[in-house]
């Protein structure tokens, strides 16, 4: 598979009153042509920071980049002119769908004022090249073509009788109709990628599952690449071909989903999995908490909580390394790997 | 037979005028539309629904925060939906309601010790030696340090502070606790500490639970028994096992189907339930399901299925 997106080594401090904290700690990540890459992870493990670092749309005051690269489709999105990276990437390329609807759409405008909004910008008639020149015009037939678009796309994701629906207002739709209406704008510009936060987590299970299945239709028929972070793994199992795992700032393991959910081989992987409640009665938990990212701990940054540690956990920090072409993990002993510990 | 039920609801219902913008009533949000069930000590009862079902309107009633509008709430055989507010507040010792995030009630200008000894100061008449014996072992059961009495809300961390919320809640030794949406929002690795805390407590205190949740896997593990809800009624009760083994009823069924599980084929692969739930003002006729309903008939359009036994348990539906 050929890699659309590529993130090597990046590094993100956040200055806090307390410190700097280190929120993303040489992160690297491939998503390929048409494939979905699930980044799980808990809260506060530097996932959204790093959907956002790709997107660039970090805090400006705040966050300060420490270094690696964001290649996609071979161009270096950070070092790049900033003018033509939202010219024709942000919002065109890579598009964004966020955790809640809700606070994503204006509440005093109608949807179509909104989505149109989008088209006259991001369209993929919209003209792109220098960013000063007069575009505020919205030619009127690129408008017909386009609202056109929008009509199609909104029946693609299952809103009922889409002209109506555009005349409404978003609070006139239910948080399942509004994650749909959010989807269509996703896929409105024609994008390679699609960055989508935590889609389903506001909604209940039963339109979850209606998401989740609209969502891996419409990217599989349309080929579209997508990154999806979530902090639920068996949303994760749902809609993912291959699943990276984040702690503390750092992918931990990385593995196609079967292998991942069937064969995981870093410790806090396993941990995270055996939580998950299941018909057993029996409830696991990781003893103690996450880590400051201002005064990460020296080595592995699991190590504090991990079975498995010892004393080169505690001095080294484990490089990535392959336990198969495709099954990265950082950790000195994987679960099953020669040499590693039987759990 | 189990054991005289410590609470029982009898026909339950709370209703909630819809106002236009001159005042004028226009309609009723049914948001508890006659709910029976009973509750026997030292069980923990789930009561499980998507949002809008109800189901958190129904623990605010039983816990007198909504006034019933019809029906009957009996704690430990005695009617308390209709008692006057001297009284009701006696009832309150032994009847506690934990918000979703415990710790998030617990006032930023008070130490902890502070909050911790108030519960103890309006419900009893204890010295302040004893009230301090009582906190000190209080903390100690929901895994605190002592030394954490001296600290401010914001010097302890998330876990910690909703740590310090359900040992407010427990200084009082309530009978009942009615836990609404305890573990929503967390990742699962702290959800698993909170609901291994949870049980803890339950053993120490002798306590009895009513665990509001969407969250199936969790009410899976933590109850005996489930009451599924849909649109302000009950339309399926039972031993839990035997619910997720065999669900009845065809909304219990959907919503078991819709739950993501790791390992095997993907469930949103074959799920199907149309739509979403209707508005509880208008709520439709016969059966409220029968809009979503794979197996609707002409009779679910015009007669309610009563919540009747069928086999181990009890349903709300024609074709059960």
């Amino acid at each position: 598979m050929t890699e659309l997106l590529s993130v090597r080594g990046l590094s993100v401090d956040f200055v806090t009153d307390g410190g700097v904290a280190q929120v993303l700690d040489g992160i690297s990540l491939d998503v390929g042509r048409g494939e979905v890459v699930g980044l799980v992870g808990e809260s506060g493990c530097g996932k959204t920071t790093l959907a956002r670092a790709i997107l660039g749309i970090l805090p400006a005051g705040a966050a300060r980049l420490r270094g690696g690269e964001v290649r996609f489709r071979g161009a270096d999105l950070l070092r790049a002119d900033p003018v033509a990276v939202n010219d024709r990437v942000r919002g065109r390329a890579i598009t964004f769908i966020p955790q809640d609807p809700s606070t994503s759409f204006s509440p005093v405008f109608p949807v179509e004022t909104q989505i149109m909004d989008l088209m006259r910008w991001k369209s993929p008639r919209a003209p792109g090249g220098n960013a000063r020149a007069p575009r505020w015009r919205y030619p009127r037939e690129r408008y017909r073509t386009d609202r056109e678009a929008v009509l199609e796309t909104l029946r693609a994701v299952q809103i009922p009788e889409p002209a109506r629906a555009l005349r409404r207002l978003p609070h006139e739709f239910s948080g399942g109709q509004r994650q749909r209406l959010m989807i269509a704008m996703a896929l409105l510009p024609d994008p390679d990628l699609i960055v989508a936060d935590e889609p389903t987590t506001a909604l209940d299970v039963t339109i979850q599952a209606q998401i989740l299945r609209l969502l891996r239709e419409l990217v599989k028929e349309r080929g579209v690449s997508v990154l999806f972070t979530t902090h639920d793994l068996g949303t994760a199992h749902e809609l993912c071909d291959r699943i990276v795992v984040m702690y503390a700032g750092q992918a931990m393991e990385a593995a196609p989903a079967d292998v991942f959910f069937a064969r995981p081989a870093h410790p806090y992987t396993r941990r995270l999995l055996a939580s998950v409640p299941t018909g057993t009665g029996e409830i696991r938990d990781i003893p103690g908490e996450v880590p400051s990212l201002v005064a990460p701990p020296p080595g592995c940054r699991f190590h504090p909580r991990c079975d498995y540690a010892t004393p080169e956990c505690r001095a080294g920090r484990p490089a990535p390394r392959a336990l198969a072409p495709d099954h990265e993990v950082r950790c000195h002993h994987p679960v099953d790997a020669p040499g590693g510990v039987d759990a | 037979m189990r054991a005289p039920p410590l609470l029982e609801l009898v026909d339950l219902a709370r209703h909630f005028p819809v106002r236009n913008a001159f005042g004028r009533r226009t309609g009723w949000i049914r948001a508890v539309d006659g709910v029976s069930l009973a509750v026997s000590a030292g069980e923990t009862l789930g009561l499980v629904g998507e949002s809008g079902c109800g189901k958190s309107t129904l623990g605010k009633t039983v816990m007198g925060i909504h006034a019933p509008t019809a029906g009957e709430i009996r704690f430990a055989g005695r009617e308390i939906g209709r008692l006057p507010r001297r009284e009701r507040r006696a009832v309150a010792r032994d009847l506690q309601y934990v918000y979703q995030d415990p710790g998030a009630s617990l006032d930023p200008r008070w130490k902890i010790v502070h909050s911790l000894h108030e519960p103890l100061k309006i419900h009893t008449r204890l010295s302040r030696a004893e009230r301090e014996e009582q906190v000190r072992a209080i903390l100690t059961a929901v895994g605190l340090p002592d030394a954490h009495l001296d600290l401010y809300p914001h010097e302890l961390s998330g876990g910690q502070q909703r740590r310090v919320g359900l040992a407010r809640i427990l200084t009082l030794r309530p009978r009942m606790v009615i836990l609404d949406e305890p573990t929503s929002g967390l990742d699962v690795s702290v959800q698993a500490s909170v609901l291994k805390l949870f049980r803890s407590l339950q053993e120490a205190f002798a306590l009895t639970y009513v665990f509001i949740s969407h969250d199936l896997a969790v009410v899976r593990s933590m109850c005996a028994r489930i009451a599924v809800m849909y649109l302000g009624r009950i339309v399926e009760m039972g031993e839990t096992a035997a619910v997720f083994a065999q669900p009845r009823h065809p909304y219990t069924r959907s919503l078991l189907a819709a739950v993501p599980r790791i390992g095997g084929r993907r469930v949103t692969l074959d799920f199907a339930l149309p739509g979403e739930p209707p508005n509880p003002r208008d709520v439709p006729s016969g059966c409220r399901f029968r809009t979503r309903c794979p197996l609707v008939q002409d009779v679910c359009a015009t007669q309610e299925p009563p919540l009747r036994e069928v086999e181990d348990r009890r349903v709300a539906c024609h074709l059960a």
